[in-house]
């Protein structure tokens, strides 16, 4: 490494560890991903526009958006309370709950899936008894926001989590001494502290929902129009021997993980910055 | 407004952080709480802050029973150590902070609101910073804005958890100076915490010497540093020698030697320490009664003063394990003709003697 | 001491009263209203699908349970899933240590893209990383027909498994030891190498030890990946009963045959393996938070 930019170390393998890892990440992410890219310029902008506004890709495309934000939103919320006496309460049992917060990222998905389903089919643990109140929640759109809410649980909670730990008891202190109620220092001092935690835990959990697909089939139901989400079209499109629209399909996701992976970033950087943190 | 605080204890677990506690903070006074760490001195100002509940005793503020009424209903400002600004807020919604929090029928207007900020910032000399973050600003001037949003909801008492303990000493030196101006303006009965005895002699008007849990001596800085009132206020205020022996009358025996004492609480016939300050002993070439024999170590001269250190020497000439220190100008120093490995005598202008088993820190 | 403080003497003890005061708490129904709310999500959430996959899976008893596991399709379905496990973990295992070598010991230029690009495979769905796969190596992709000739067989094969597997479980040991290296700083290398260590022993006795529980923590979680690993798996697989099915896989054809006690005695053991993977999260976090604790009382 002799080059100017690269500045000198005593410590050894620079070039090694660095040019497997280069040609690793090239290997099994860089060049094959870049096949969904060549893989669309097989199609024309017309055949691509074609493809990604049919009816059905439409109608799945905004049914995993749209659910997926539904689940964030609501993981957000519950998500808070459950970082919130995971840090500040003392209740029997926390340790455990602490622990299967993470489940969801433990537990195979296709297990979760089967698991929801057995909950909520109409004749299900708890289906049977919603199911006379007008309530079905497997194979709806609900249901599809159930599993959404299962597989995002924990990224709310952990973002929160450690920023709740880390908040200085004095700041609390601080806002009761200044005459400010139990409410106000919650609301006016605590909430904009973790607002960005907030925010980057909900946009991991969405980022999250919107790819998903093995917990979701099961209790999904994949009715056409329905209840079938984005991913599955991907793999009907490939059942159909379509690759250029399984591609077009994934081109559309990955572009909005991508817009997502830029918002969680610039978050994080804003915050950063006028907080004087370091990342 | 008055604070009196009558029989205060407070245990953390097995720890006695207050044993029984009782003083009175006259109105419009800047008083220290000074005392090594773990004394109970913090504990005892956020017990009359609100956000500490003692195990028994009362906070009485301008004569009313405070001691069950919640830290927002108790009118004190309270400047944390670390500042707690909320880093989300400029530092002028940090100030407007306490006002924009009052119920709507006590609630300024927005205009009333932003005189009011301005007015603040303006005091602690930082208006120009009004629409920058809390990251932003350095130490010292977080925490004058620190001050001023203690100050915004017009405080009846304002309370400094170790105001310049964060900073580093030029700064340090800066801020003391610029809050006893402070308080010459304001009046605010104020009390502040801090381990640096320096600082509480220099900027308080009262100072409150604190070990274990309980007070040791209360005075004005004067007052404390000229007559201790015992042997820890004696050894936590400024350097100095002790000697151990034996009080009979006016004269304390120290081995072979005997030294005349200035003041005595001690039984005649007891074991005692006494302690003088170091430049409260001279040093004379000459054998001379009343004196110490000591060999000069080490002579050290900064400035117009001189430090001169010595080790104990017994009744043949042997050294022991006592070292001694003495201060004085650098001129009588010069007069005295001495030099490093001479013998001398040390003889104290003034001795404190305290009865032995008193003496612990 | 006119005007001065005073020290009162009388020492008749005030009790004061114990309702405790403290700044920084919610009112106790607050408190009790938010733990409920909290419990029931997690609940209904969290503790039920889990304790619905023992209880559906032992349905039909413990016979028909053992049955569906030394069924020779569902033997096959563990194995595979061992095999991609040992494959895929190791090897993300080294790439992990490397990267975050290169990246936290030495300064270089566009350090921060590639810790983004290190992160990619989260942001991508499962399967659009099983797709990539058949677009590069399927009959009509990139290097399809050269593997055709050559008689090679990726997709629809276990190579095509291994491949996306180790895609979609890539970031984890990585991630875990960039920021954990990254706190450490390289002051303790470069202590080793003052000392006359070279690279390998710099790793070994420096290194490693510092960084071990870290590095327990990623291999677990990437192997809970990789285990359970299913979108991805699914496109590349094939489903070819005894060949290319894995756990999860298994589990799903299971299901779709309406074979739900067997299918979730598959999944069981599948829920065991995330409980272990729980567990050692667990305590790997509680060695590393007893280990800072010794650190800071230093």
């Amino acid at each position: 490494m002799t080059s100017k930019l690269f500045k000198q170390s005593v410590i050894p393998g620079f070039g090694v560890t660095l040019g497997f890892t280069l040609a690793y990440l090239g290997l099994i992410v860089l060049i094959p991903l870049s096949a969904v890219v060549w893989k669309t310029t097989d199609l024309t902008l017309a055949q691509f526009w074609a493809t990604v506004t049919e009816p059905r890709i439409v109608a799945s495309l905004r049914l995993s958006f749209a659910a997926s934000l539904i689940a964030a939103a609501v993981n957000a919320c519950f998500g808070l309370i459950l970082a919130w006496m995971l840090v500040r309460y003392r209740f029997p049992g926390k340790k455990i709950v602490d622990t299967l917060v993470d489940l969801p990222f433990a537990l195979p998905t296709a297990v979760a899936g089967i698991a929801l389903t057995a909950i909520y089919a109409k004749n299900g643990w708890l289906g049977q008894y919603l199911e006379p109140l007008g309530i079905k929640v497997a194979f709806t759109p609900l249901g599809i926001m159930v599993a959404l809410i299962f597989i995002g649980l924990p990224f709310v909670v952990r973002t929160v989590q450690p920023v709740l730990e880390d908040l200085d008891k004095e700041i609390e202190e601080a806002a009761a001494s200044l005459g400010a109620n139990r409410a106000q220092t919650v609301f006016k001092v605590v909430l904009p502290i973790i607002l960005p935690a907030l925010l980057t835990g909900f946009a991991l959990a969405f980022a999250r929902a919107v790819g998903e697909y093995g917990s979701v089939i099961f209790i999904a139901g994949n009715l056409p129009m329905v209840s079938e989400i984005a991913p599955l079209m991907i793999i009907t499109k490939l059942e159909q021997y379509d690759y250029a629209g399984a591609t077009a399909i994934a081109v559309v996701m990955l572009f909005f993980s991508f817009i997502l992976l830029l918002l969680v970033n610039t978050l994080q950087a804003w915050t950063a910055k006028r907080t004087g943190r370091d990342l | 407004m008055s604070i009196e605080v009558k029989n205060i204890s407070k245990n953390f677990g097995e720890f006695k952080a207050l044993n029984d506690v009782s003083l009175e903070f006259p109105t419009g006074k800047l008083v220290a709480l000074l005392g090594p760490s773990g004394c109970g001195k913090t504990t005892l100002l956020r017990i009359i802050a609100g956000l500490e509940t003692a195990d028994s005793g009362q906070v009485i503020l301008d004569g009313v029973d405070a001691s069950d009424s919640h830290v927002r209903e108790r009118q004190v400002g309270f400047v944390f150590q670390h500042y707690a600004l909320f880093k989300h807020m400029t530092v002028f919604e940090n100030v407007a902070f306490g006002l924009r929090v009052k119920p709507r029928k006590e609630r300024p207007t927005e205009a009333q609101i932003r005189a009011k900020v301005h007015e603040l910032l303006a005091l602690v000399q930082l208006d120009w910073l009004a629409d920058r973050f809390p990251s932003q600003l350095s130490g010292g001037q977080r925490q004058r804005i620190a001050l001023a949003r203690a100050l915004a909801v017009e405080p009846k008492v304002l309370l400094l958890d170790e105001p310049f303990g964060a900073l580093d000493a030029k700064v340090r030196k800066e801020l003391r100076r610029w809050l006893r101006r402070l308080h010459d303006e304001i009046h605010v009965t104020s009390i502040f915490v801090t381990h640096d005895q320096e600082e509480a002699l220099e900027v308080a008007d009262e100072v409150v010497l604190m070990n274990q849990g309980r007070v040791e001596q209360v005075g004005t800085p004067d007052q404390v540093y000229d007559h201790p009132a015992t042997p820890f206020v004696y050894s936590f205020l400024g350097s100095v020698n002790l000697f151990h022996g034996r009080v009979e009358g006016d004269v304390v025996h120290v081995g072979p030697h005997q030294l005349t004492h200035t003041g005595s609480t001690a039984d005649d016939g007891s074991q005692v320490v006494a302690f003088v300050r170091p430049h409260e002993l001279t040093i004379s070439a000459e054998a001379a009664s009343g004196g110490v024999r000591a060999e000069i170590e080490r002579i050290l001269s900064i400035g117009a003063f001189s430090r001169v250190e010595l080790i104990g020497l017994d009744a043949e000439g042997q050294r022991t394990a006592h070292n001694y220190e003495v201060e004085m100008m650098r001129s009588e120093l010069l007069s005295k003709h001495v030099r490093q490995g001479q013998e001398v005598y040390l003889v104290p202008r003034n001795l404190r003697v305290f009865q032995e088993p008193d003496f612990s820190i | 001491m006119a005007g001065g403080i005073s020290t009162a003497i009388d020492a008749k003890s005030i009790k004061c009263n114990q309702k405790l005061i403290d700044a920084t708490q919610e009112s106790s129904w607050v408190r009790r209203l938010l733990i409920g709310v909290g419990l029931c999500y997690f609940f209904l959430f969290l503790l039920l699908p889990l304790g619905a996959v023992f209880v559906e899976a032992l349905r039909k008893g413990w016979d028909a349970y053992l049955a569906a596991l030394v069924d020779p399709d569902a033997w096959s379905a563990i194995k595979l899933t061992l095999l991609i496990a040992v494959v895929s973990v190791p090897m993300n295992l080294i790439f992990g240590v490397a990267a975050a070598w290169a990246i936290t010991k030495f300064q270089f230029p566009g350090k921060r893209f590639l810790i983004t690009l290190i992160d990619l495979p989260f942001s991508v769905s499962p399967v659009i990383a099983g797709l990539i796969f058949v677009l590069v190596f399927g009959a009509q992709g990139w290097f399809g027909s050269w593997f055709m000739d050559n008689d090679i067989k990726i997709i629809f094969a276990v190579p095509g498994i291994l491949l996306a597997t180790i895609f979609v479980t890539f970031p984890f040991v990585a991630r875990e030891l960039i920021p954990l290296m990254e706190a450490q700083g390289k002051e303790e290398e470069e202590a080793a190498i003052v000392l006359g260590a070279r690279g390998w022993q710099v790793f070994r006795y420096v290194t490693l030890p510092n960084i071990l529980w870290g590095l327990i923590y990623g291999v677990v979680l990437c192997n809970a990946r990789a285990m359970g690993e299913f979108g991805a798996v699914s496109v590349v697989s094939g489903h070819i009963r005894g060949e290319t099915n894995s756990m999860p896989l298994h589990v799903e054809i299971l299901y779709n045959e309406y074979n739900f006690a067997a299918a979730f005695a598959v999944a069981s053991l599948l829920a065991v393996l995330a409980l272990v993977t729980l567990l050692i999260k667990t305590f790997v976090a509680w060695k590393a938070a007893r280990i800072h604790a010794e650190l800071k009382e230093d």
